[in-house]
């Protein structure tokens, strides 16, 4: 078993794979909503251009975009190497390209029906848009965000790769002390314990989000059918 | 931990360079390709199985499956490379770092490509069950015959999208050392400490192949009308 200081070691890790998720995701969250309703702009150039960052931004590939943001982006605008914020960025372009989407079609799943009766209903595009429109599309966007953002927390593994210390760095550098606590006369814990314990620290994290999406669902859900009354 | 120059100023360019380096970026991606296909097959396998036991009568098998299927989907792949890569030595396994990664992405979206599997089994109609029945056909005809026939067309589409997205996964095998676009190019700018030109490199070949895959899988889901399950 792990002893207490790498236990806690690996609860500091934990901590920073949840900082990077929860930042990686509110950047991603906010790209996906310009890039999704830029997508269904009326205006060709701005459509393309939301086009062009879907495509980039998921074809590029979360590791790719990683290692580019962290190593070759510093040099290029000249600025001193900031991995941290390099990997957040880099998750949350990589997130927004998949979000945008899943706002885009969320949106285009509404009725058209329902816009045309607020139009002549005489709404704003504000009250069209935050009453009628958005807190339907909300509902069908909520269960393909949830896997996103799961697949989004299982993506900050990756950031262990350009040396940050998160559970995945933690569990990978206790495994390369073990030589070093056996000869000092300490008992290291096994690889199956060591990646053992990380991969369920993450399974609860991801269960933690699938429950919180899951909560979501039902309260949005239920808010909307009561509105319609 | 990979370490490159610090940022200077008065960057530029190297063309000479990016196209010296290009033929080895190449190479390592033709390497992340193979490793890719070899994967699709293990996952479209697996997934057929862990489909079919999801199915079984018996809660023993039913019930390991489903925890076994959500935890794997729940966990980081490369945490999971490195369970197969140090565990499994302890248990008299010892896989190189190329089959690590394979069989690492074949299990990881064979949990996947299980879920697709069941959404199109799902989908083939009751009818079809209670002829095989009335026509006296054994379970194993039944399943080769006449169910899966009819279900795995219906897939296809969706196993497109997982082959995109595994060959987006198939860089991380640079944590393991096995071969790949990453390898090769983390290898380079760690050699000549210019991380511009190798990270573009393989920034732009890695779109050159992800994007055409990505577009192709699409005109595939609209020629055979697949719905998202």
């Amino acid at each position: 078993m792990l002893n207490a200081n790498q236990f806690q070691s690996f609860l500091d890790g934990a901590w920073l794979t949840v900082q990077v998720f929860l930042l990686a995701a509110l950047l991603g969250t906010i790209l996906s909503m310009i890039f999704g309703i830029m997508g269904l702009s009326e205006n060709r150039f701005w459509r393309a251009l939301a086009r062009v960052y879907v495509e980039v931004a998921r074809g590029a590939s979360a590791i790719v975009l990683i290692f580019f943001a962290a190593f070759a982006i510093p040099i290029i605008l000249g600025i001193p190497p900031r991995i941290f914020a390099a990997a957040i960025t880099a998750l949350g372009v990589n997130m927004g390209g998949y979000g945008a989407e899943v706002v885009r079609t969320g949106i285009q799943s509404v009725p058209r029906g329902q816009t045309e009766a607020s139009i002549a209903l005489n709404l704003t595009v504000t009250d069209r848009l935050r009453h009628i429109v958005l807190p339907q599309a909300v509902v069908v966007m909520i269960p393909p965000y949830g896997s996103l953002s799961i697949e989004v927390m299982k993506g900050t593994a990756l950031v262990s790769l350009v040396g940050l210390a998160d559970l995945t760095n933690r569990a990978q550098n206790l495994r390369i002390q073990r030589p070093v606590i056996e000869a000092a006369g300490g008992t290291a814990p096994s690889s199956v314990v060591i990646f053992g314990t990380a991969l369920v620290m993450y399974f609860l994290m991801s269960q933690v989000i699938a429950l919180f999406y899951r909560w979501l669902e039902r309260r949005v859900g239920g808010r909307w059918y009561k509105e319609r009354g | 931990m990979l370490v490159f120059a610090q940022a200077s100023n008065g960057w530029s360019w190297d063309m000479e360079y990016a196209l010296e380096i290009l033929p080895a970026i190449a190479s390592g991606l033709l390497q992340t390709v193979v490793a890719t296909l070899v994967g699709i097959t293990i996952g479209m396998v697996l997934g057929l199985v862990l489909a079919l036991l999801r199915r079984s009568r018996l809660k023993l098998i039913r019930w390991p499956t489903s925890f076994i299927i959500e935890f794997v989907r729940g966990t980081p792949l490369l945490v999971q490379l490195f369970f197969i890569f140090y565990v499994l030595p302890n248990f008299g396994l010892t896989l190189s770092p190329f089959v690590t990664l394979v069989v690492g992405l074949g299990i990881h979206y064979g949990t996947y490509t299980s879920e697709s599997y069941r959404a199109g089994i799902d989908n083939v109609e009751r009818g079809q069950w209670e002829a095989s029945t009335a026509l006296n056909l054994s379970s194993t005809t039944t399943w080769a015959r006449v169910i899966l026939p009819q279900a795995i067309p219906t897939v296809i589409p969706a196993l497109g999208n997982y082959l995109v997205a595994m060959f987006k996964d198939a860089p991380i095998g640079v944590a393991v050392a096995a071969g790949g676009i990453l390898l090769a190019a983390t290898s380079e700018a760690s050699r000549s400490f210019q991380p511009v030109e190798p990270f573009t490199v393989m920034g732009l070949l890695f779109l050159a192949v992800s994007l055409p895959a990505a577009l192709f899988v699409r005109y595939l889901e609209r020629r055979y009308g697949y719905q998202r399950a």
